[in-house]
């Protein structure tokens, strides 16, 4: 049953240009990609080793900035660009896991919000690099060779191919021996040291990966709106993934990727209805009602209803 | 087999000496006892030299290796591991994922093995999945595989503890308390367990209140009182000696 | 002299903060948006109330401390056996609801606090200050004397620190939790708005206005040691004294930066915080 679903779900992720083919309603599936990549990988930290980053949108920015700059300045292709994204925007996490050394809780929180400041005014001020508020415009979008990736359906693919990456690479690293690892230090971490996990080790491994996961969805949405300003390290932006995350259920595999879609088609959905200053309201009030009444998530709760 | 040694282990906290410069050694393939009243300072050597806690000063050392300084996880590389005086399980993962964690040092794949899906690292996990099963039935909780190991019953989770600590495969087990809150069947089921580890080669060094159950399992029994070491030697002369039994006089006996 | 002003209100800032983090074990990530609650609170009363200045900052402090005490039963109670990630949540969400009921209340247009001082500086020695400011700065250190006394001299702040020291123990003495924790909670929001009323007249007032503010006050609790009282005063009147400083050398742009880069590097080195004791940490 579930392989038939499955199986099922797949083939119309596959043909979605064909029969979604408006392009508003493409963006917002591209949106929504781009969003599952960022929620996998939050949720590595906040849902698999327990350490809440509410700074992942600086991981997103040094990613958009490093792939836009990279081919603005140096020409380089948006194939190597997203690379380096990755690999600049992992760096910055293997900073952050370094910070984490004797921090937990509300101090890795705050070191979080600190960095993503930090970053943030850089960006702001440092105008002969980012161009300050005014942005960067004209940032390429990709190209294979004859074919340029500027349309819809195009980039609609290739997001999709990134998010099943993003995906599979989260998969593998769950259900390994790291993976374990990081469960360990959330759930007992005086007992995970015990049996010779090594707690600055593990959260370093897990704050690189999710940093670089989200350096790459910062690169894909760079060339996607061929655009880039400070305004990727709105806080709301780390405050949508933190929702999405929670909402649809940290520590589980299948919850970020539900509550990316739900709260990227969500907000298009209601954008005629109510402004965003609605929405983000509605968007605190509905995190306090979550951890009052659905503290698991989406998709726990009806999992667990299942059994 | 392996000789643990303590010289002159002193530990303070803001103030208060809760170890005043203990030594004594465990000896190889024994079973030692650590006892004493509350307060004594037990808990905090085994925290001291399994680098839980800092020392003022004093080495431990393990086959002459030095421990003093390392971090926990280092000194569990070294093969000293420990149980815990409260229940310690990682309660939202089940039994079996729990003694998979355990036998993390046992594995080696790396976070660039496993993303790109080596075989390696495949075979590594069946090796690893199979040991599992082989601790979970020598302590006896094969039916409770797959149960969160936060759910089962208190005996019982004390018995994944051990699996857990087993499963990194250590030269020197520290078990703090591991018959406490325990029936008395529960007790000879562990005392049966004690001796079948040590019997697999391993060293056993174990704090414990239950005295029926020290004197009955112990070779060696070392006895602490104001954070200094006031006798030590085998279960008979211990229960003799004067000085122990002064230490005790007020305080129940088992 | 403006280090002084903004530095007396970071120390209430981080004074109401300290008490709360460290008393209550809660992230108060909403402690910013009591103090636009305050300054919105002082225009408000101003504006639709009319009363006079004076009148409208005391309203504002009221106000701040009665939606701080609301909060705490409403939100914070039930939750608290729960793990401090799942109390951060609750405050992030407490925190992006009011700010943007803010904006939808009062626009997004910033509000110009109006004020009774005269604008001519007053000259003491070799520097001149605005009146307002002097107000500002008066009033803080007031209220700051006013909280030390507070905790030091009066049986609930008696009762606040023994739970702080230790929480088990001041239970078994009798002392009610519960009202406890609302008591801090009610008075660091006071504070907040205090501090939001004080420098709303000098700014202006804008709905996001609090983040900012909230972010200073963590960095001054960082500074000063969770719960430690004089290390948050001596803490907030350090972060204004740098930050002034800071913004004349440094490009102004990156003032803000100070607060930031101030909680990684003492996190980093001396987590504690600068001003406490040295402990061995087991």
């Amino acid at each position: 049953m579930n392989r038939a679903l499955a199986g099922l779900g797949a083939l119309a992720l596959l043909t979605l240009p064909l029969w979604l083919a408006s392009p508003y309603h493409l963006h917002v599936v591209i949106m929504a990609g781009i969003f599952t990549i960022l929620a996998l990988s939050l949720n590595l930290l906040l849902g698999y080793t327990g350490q809440l980053s509410l700074g992942h949108a600086a991981f997103f920015g040094i990613g958009a900035y490093t792939s836009s700059l990279l081919a603005l300045k140096l020409e380089w292709s948006f194939w190597l660009g997203l690379p380096a994204a990755a690999a600049l925007a992992g760096l910055a996490g293997w900073a952050i896991g370094r910070l984490a050394l004797k921090l937990r809780g509300a101090y890795f929180v705050l070191v979080t919000i600190s960095f993503a400041g930090v970053i943030s005014l850089v960006s702001v001020n440092w105008m002969e690099l980012t161009n300050g508020p005014l942005g960067l415009p004209g940032v390429p979008a990709p190209e294979l060779p004859g074919l340029s990736l500027r349309t819809k359906p195009a980039y609609y693919y290739l997001v999709l191919l990134a998010a099943a990456g993003a995906y599979l690479v989260c998969r593998r690293l769950v259900r390994s021996r790291v993976g374990r690892a990081f469960l360990a230090l959330r759930e007992n971490e005086a007992l995970a040291e015990s049996v010779g996990v090594d707690p600055t080790r593990t959260l370093v491994t897990a704050a690189v990966v999710s940093a670089a996961l989200a350096g790459v969805a910062g690169s894909l949405y760079a060339h996607y709106t061929r655009f880039v300003s400070p305004e990727v390290f709105l806080f709301s932006y780390t405050v949508t993934m933190v929702i999405m995350v929670v909402a649809g259920g940290k520590g589980t595999l299948a919850g970020p990727v539900v509550g990316a879609v739900l709260f990227t088609v969500l907000p298009e959905a209601l954008r005629e209805a109510m402004a965003w200053q609605w929405q983000m309201l509605a968007y605190g009030v509905l995190l306090v009602l979550l951890v009052f009444f659905l503290p698991r998530g989406i998709v726990p709760t009806l999992t667990g209803w299942r059994r | 087999m392996a000789t643990l040694a303590v010289q002159d282990l002193a530990v303070e906290f803001g103030g208060v000496t809760a170890l005043a410069g203990v030594s004594f050694e465990v000896r190889p393939g024994t079973i030692t006892s650590l006892i004493g009243p509350n307060g004594a300072g037990k808990t905090t050597a085994f925290n001291a030299i399994t680098g839980y806690l800092r020392a003022r000063r004093g080495r431990v050392t393990l086959d002459g290796r030095p421990l003093t300084g390392l971090r926990p996880c280092d000194i569990a590389e070294r093969g000293v591991v420990r149980t815990f005086q409260k229940t310690s399980v990682f309660p939202a993962l089940s039994v079996r994922d729990n003694v998979l964690i355990g036998l993390h040092l046992r594995g080696r794949s790396g976070l660039l093995g496993i993303l790109a899906g080596r075989r390696a690292v495949a075979e590594e996990e069946a090796r690893l999945a199979g040991d599992a099963q082989g601790l979970i039935a020598f302590v006896g909780l094969e039916h409770r595989r797959g149960e969160l190991a936060g759910a089962l019953p208190y005996g019982e989770q004390r018995l994944v503890e051990v699996a857990v600590a087993l499963a990194a495969r250590p030269r020197l087990l520290l078990l703090d308390e591991p018959a406490a809150g325990m029936t008395g069947g529960e007790k000879d089921g562990l005392i049966a367990l004690v001796r079948r580890v040590r019997e697999q080669g391993v060293t056993v060094f174990l704090v414990e209140h239950d005295m029926r159950l020290v004197m009955g399992i112990s070779e060696t029994v070392i006895v602490l009182n104001h954070g200094r070491v006031i006798a030590e030697g085998p279960p008979a002369a211990i229960q003799a000696h004067p000085d122990v039994i002064r230490a005790y006089l007020g305080s129940a006996r088992a | 002299m403006n280090g002084l002003v903004l530095g007396g209100t970071y120390a209430l800032l981080g004074i109401g903060l300290t008490l709360i983090f460290g008393l209550m074990n809660l992230v108060n990530f909403a402690h910013g948006e009591l103090y636009t609650l305050g300054a919105y609170a002082t225009f408000a009363a101003l504006a639709v109330g009319g009363l006079n200045f004076f009148a409208a900052v005391a309203a504002a402090i009221v106000v701040g401390a009665a939606a701080g005490a609301l909060c705490e039963r409403v939100l914070l109670r039930p939750l608290r056996g729960e793990s401090i990630d799942t109390t951060m949540l609750v405050m992030i969400g407490l925190w992006i609801a009011l700010q943007n009921a803010e904006l939808l209340v009062w626009g997004g247009v910033a509000k110009s606090i109006p004020h009774p001082f005269p604008t001519e500086p007053i000259v003491l020695g070799p520097v001149g200050i605005a009146p307002l400011r002097l107000f500002v700065v008066v009033t803080a250190l007031a209220l700051i004397a006013a909280a030390w006394l507070l905790i030091q001299r009066t049986p609930l702040g008696c009762a606040m620190r023994a739970t702080f020291q230790d929480r088990e123990t001041a239970a078994l003495m009798g002392v009610k939790i519960g009202r406890i924790h609302t008591a801090t909670f009610a008075f660091g929001s006071a504070l907040a708005a205090a501090a939001g009323a004080l420098l709303g007249p000098i700014f202006l007032a804008y709905p996001s206005m609090g983040d900012l503010a909230s972010l200073k006050a963590f960095s001054v609790v960082i500074l000063g040691g969770l719960g430690n009282l004089p290390g948050a005063t001596l803490g907030g009147l350090l972060l204004g004294i740098a930050e002034e400083l800071g913004a004349g050398y440094v490009s102004s742009g990156y003032r803000d930066a100070v607060g930031f880069v101030i909680i990684i590097l003492v996190l980093l080195f001396r987590p504690s915080g600068l001003f406490a004791r040295s402990e061995r940490i087991g």
